[in-house]
């Protein structure tokens, strides 16, 4: 960085938990249903209504503070954030406040050097505001359909130091709330959404600067694109003699910059206090206990269980590791008996181009862990040659077919009588004493020409390795005549 | 005979005989109201069609007492509480052309109880008063004294039971709200214990102080509709996990107070008037007369409650009311842009003393007053719980007048605010604490004005509290089911 100085940033994202319904009523939660469709006079705020908390988005933020180390605390109270704004129909958010739901806990990145602890504030539950609609004519429609979505918000401290960093985390936590199944972690769809606290400072330097709050970052891009441009922007300030203002700046993508929304003066007072219509949050013990015992296994240990117990490469467990339902249908194959490296390559490199292609989850192939299995088993048992195994996966993974059956189809088989492919090898030889020439000169590249000469004339049915092995032998032997 | 005068189980009674049916109730009601409430303004909105149709669907409801207590009686509901199809105002411009698209809870159950809803009472706006005067559709005038208010914030609702415009109402208290103006007017009013009934689709002035309850002529009456309004709601997070809750055998079987403790903080009502001191005394003398020991009590914190709850009930207001912003509903004065929108419909739909709270809350939960102002009266509010539990170690029932006055004139204290709120004095204790309180007729002024006191009881010792009301009432029932005479 330009002058030797550090960023300094911590973030508050927030968590669009994927319940069935809203925080405090039945109404459903989905994205994109016709505007104000989900809604009843709980989530518009009409008179008189009051909120009941949606039981199953508590279990979830549970779920997500013990997956991320933090304390939760048995007993937390929801309270009233007070500010006017149209998408805000009660002119209130029910969130939390003095008491949140979880404390304390940690998230570690990757990052150049290695790994880095970041570490966790708090986390709590809230709910969502709807969303404001502005139209050709100028005109400002509210849509209230995402007003009570469930939310948890996680803040950090500011323990990351660059936007690569930033980036990462929001990643990572993406992640562990994936595994959870607690969320999609849509950034487009603002599932997952961010705001940061940025300030720069001299390295070296004790005191920390003066921090802006940078808002609007809805996707991974943007968070790193508006933190560099902020963190330039405050170097800039310094490197210039001047002072940065504490303020609250938006993130505009269309120019990749950061300007003032208001100032420290401008900042709301957000009248905090205990909602009156809720009672304090108490959630017994036991019950916290058995969602700890019930947690899946999160992306990091799991990753370390395949370097460590699998001996895969550290590059393989984090591929396979990077969403659930690979590492689980990865985990399938390799119970039914094929090598964790050789199910890693198949599944990193066949399964997710397939997938890749076909722009499915995998949840959705058509290809079952076990017939992956029973095909890599027909390679190694030499029924089927790597060429024909991926054809035959093609098919499968679209019609979800045996590939015993589809090789059948295809009348695939592998040549396994021995001497028919000797006689073929010979055969292939004596009609081209030039090549077997240039071979005995020295030029060994020659023996592919020959492996293809003998697969052409088997159609492909013989183990190419095998033809190989055969090939040298029966040249070897031309060499002593 | 003159149906208006009868209360809710006396109807009841005839309507089950077949010596009346619910449309002839229901006429010889809206002729009484037609009659009268020109000069009480007590309905902000007569459901006539509505009501002549639910008498004639009650018709086929009247002998099945069990599932339909209230099958042909017709009920007022102060117009705080939401009712499906039928405007609701909370006494505001801001909502005066309100249709809400669903029911309070309190008023479900009295529709499936086979009541039929005659329509909505005037109040003070929102629920902020103590005189009906802070309503924008005009003030109530107490039936006994025309020049009079009828207490608030239910004043309408006092002032048409005790008018004979309706056998019984729903009010809501929260800081005297239905004691108050029950008292002013001479008849029953119940503040059960918070959390009993359901807040839902109760229009919310303080939701920690906010109690739904009957205003009636008499004490069986105020049993009958506490029993079809009580017990868990789960709309509302607040609401106790009991049943409904059933005291009629309690009021029926009542006689004696043998044995009773009843504790009097006699420092605390100094303030009181001497004519309203007298009558308090009488009723002393009366539950002495009937078997009680009256002892008297020490409740220090009391003489801060006031100044606790004009701390609490405008913080919890400042915000409750945010949500009437003319975006969604409610009435909507446009401006040059959103800010000004705002302030122009807020700042002509709400009424002087709805602001003055609004204030005086927003200014209070404020960063950097918070501590001194929110949190600290928390603490104190803590201190008059303590004290009701240390006398409740001890005793079985407090009582207190209800008010240090009867009804006062109309105009004589809307210019004085604070002289408006200590008029609350003797009320706010229960709603701070939670306990139930009910307020009784004991008797009337010379100038024949009602005077009345209160019971309070035990967190969810509606039975007490309901035990000594009846035995009360027994002993002195020429104060009960009076009808004014206008």
């Amino acid at each position: 960085m330009k002058g030797d100085y550090e960023a300094v940033i911590g973030l508050e994202i927030h968590v669009q938990m994927s319940t069935r319904t809203k925080m405090f009523c039945s109404c459903p939660v989905e994205f994109g249903a016709p505007p104000n469709q989900n809604t009843c006079p709980v989530c518009t705020g009409m008179p008189g209504v009051l909120p009941v908390i949606n039981a199953r988005a508590v279990e979830y933020a549970v779920k997500a503070a013990l997956a991320l180390g933090a304390k939760v605390n048995l007993k937390s109270v929801m309270a009233r954030k007070n500010y006017f704004y149209p998408d805000l129909p009660k002119g209130y958010q029910i969130s939390q406040y003095e008491l949140p739901l979880a404390e304390g806990g940690q998230v570690v990145i990757e990052t150049e050097n290695g790994e880095k602890v970041i570490r966790l504030v708090r986390l709590h539950i809230e709910e969502d505001a709807g969303k404001l609609i502005h139209d050709e004519k100028g005109e400002s429609l509210v849509d209230l359909n995402r007003a009570g979505t469930p939310l948890m918000e996680i803040v950090t401290m500011p323990d990351l130091s660059s936007p690569q960093e930033a980036s990462a985390f929001m990643r990572e936590v993406r992640k562990i709330m994936r595994y959870l199944g607690i969320s999609e972690g849509d950034m487009e769809k603002g599932h997952l959404r961010c705001d940061a606290n940025v300030s720069v400072r001299r390295r070296g330097e004790a005191q920390l600067g003066t921090k802006t709050e940078v808002k609007n970052m809805n996707s991974f891009r943007f968070v790193e694109k508006a933190l560099e441009y902020e963190i330039r922007r405050q170097v800039q300030i310094l490197e210039e003699g001047g002072e940065v203002v504490q303020e609250t700046r938006l993130f505009d993508p269309s120019t990749g910059t950061t300007r003032s929304m208001r100032s420290k003066e401008e900042a709301h007072d957000y009248r905090y206090f205990p909602d009156p219509d809720l009672i304090p949050l108490v959630l017994d013990k036991n019950w916290v206990d058995r969602i700890e015992e019930n947690l899946p296994e999160l992306p990091r240990a799991k990753k370390e269980r395949y370097i460590k117990e699998l001996n895969l490469p550290p590059y393989d467990a984090g591929v396979l590791t990077e969403t659930k339902e690979i590492a689980e249908f990865f985990e399938k194959v390799v119970a039914e008996g094929v090598s964790p490296k050789k199910a890693s390559n198949w599944v990193m490199v066949e399964v997710m181009r397939i997938i890749k292609e076909k722009e499915l989850n995998i949840r959705h192939l058509a290809l079952s862990p076990s017939s992956l299995a029973k095909l890599i088993r027909m390679v190694e048992e030499g029924k089927l040659t790597g060429n024909m195994a991926k054809d035959v996966l093609d098919v499968c993974a679209s019609t979800g077919k045996d590939p015993e059956e589809v090789a059948q189809e295809k009348g695939y088989e592998v040549l396994s009588d021995e001497g028919e492919l000797e006689s073929v090898v010979r055969k292939i030889v004596d009609e081209h004493p030039d090549e077997v020439q240039k071979y005995l000169s020295g030029k060994d590249k020659i023996i592919g020409w020959f492996v293809g000469q003998v697969m052409r004339e088997l159609k492909g049915k013989a183990d190419p390795r095998k033809a190989g092995e055969l090939v040298r032998r029966i040249l070897n032997e031309k060499k002593g005549s | 005979m003159d149906l208006y005068r009868l209360g809710a189980w006396q109807l009841r009674e005839l309507l089950k005989k077949r010596e009346v049916s619910p449309l002839e109730v229901v006429k010889a009601l809206l002729q009484r109201i037609k009659e009268k409430d020109g000069r009480i303004n007590a309905f902000l909105t007569v459901d006539e069609e509505g009501a002549l149709e639910q008498a004639r669907r009650s018709e086929a409801l009247i002998q099945d007492v069990e599932q339909y207590p209230l099958a042909g009686v017709p009920v007022g509901i102060k117009d705080v509480l939401v009712t499906w199809g039928l405007r609701t105002t909370a006494g505001s411009r801001m909502l005066e052309n309100f249709v809400p698209p669903y029911d309070a809870t309190a008023v479900k159950r009295l529709k499936e109880a086979g009541a039929i809803i005659i329509g909505k009472l005037n109040m003070d706006e929102f629920a902020m008063g103590s005189s009906n005067e802070n309503s924008a559709f005009g003030p109530v005038h107490n039936p006994y004294d025309l020049q009079r208010v009828p207490g608030g914030s239910s004043g309408g609702s006092a002032a048409a039971v005790a008018a004979g415009l309706v056998p019984v109402a729903l009010g809501s208290d929260t800081g005297g709200s239905i004691r108050q103006p029950a008292a002013f007017c001479g008849i029953v009013g119940l503040k059960p214990t918070y959390g009993r009934v359901s807040r839902f689709g109760l229009i919310a002035f303080a939701s920690s102080l906010d109690q739904v309850g009957p205003m009636t002529r008499n004490v069986r009456d105020a049993a009958l509709l506490y029993r079809v309004i009580s017990g868990h709601d789960p709309a509302d997070s607040t609401s106790a996990q009991l049943p409904p809750h059933d005291v009629l055998d309690v009021v029926e079987n009542s006689q004696s107070l043998k044995g009773l403790k009843i504790a009097v903080p006699w420092k605390e009502l100094e303030g009181a008037d001497e004519i309203v001191k007298d009558r308090f005394e009488r009723v002393v003398e009366t539950l002495r007369s009937l078997g009680a020991e009256v002892g008297e009590v020490e409740m220090p914190s009391f003489r801060y409650a006031v100044a606790v709850y004009y701390i609490i009930a405008p913080s919890e207001a400042s915000s409750n009311l945010a949500r009437y912003d003319g975006v969604k509903y409610g009435l909507r004065i446009e401006g040059e842009d959103l800010v000004d929108t705002y302030f122009k419909t807020r700042g002509r739909g709400f009424g002087r003393e709805v602001k003055r709270r609004i204030m005086l809350g927003t200014y209070a939960l404020s960063a950097g007053y918070y501590d001194a102002y929110y949190l600290k009266a928390q603490r104190v509010r803590t201190l008059i719980k303590q004290d009701f539990e240390n006398v409740f170690a001890e005793h079985d029932l407090v009582i207190m007048p209800t008010s240090p006055t009867p009804a006062f004139k109309i105009g004589e204290k809307i210019q004085d605010p604070l002289t408006m709120y200590l008029n609350d004095i003797f009320t706010i204790p229960a709603n701070l604490a939670g306990v139930p309180a009910i307020s009784l007729p004991c008797g009337f002024s010379p100038e024949g004005l009602p005077v009345g006191f209160q019971f309070m009881g035990p967190l969810f010792k509606e039975d007490v509290l309901f035990a000594a009301a009846a035995a009360y009432e027994k002993a002195r029932g020429e104060y009960f089911n009076r009808v004014a005479e206008i």
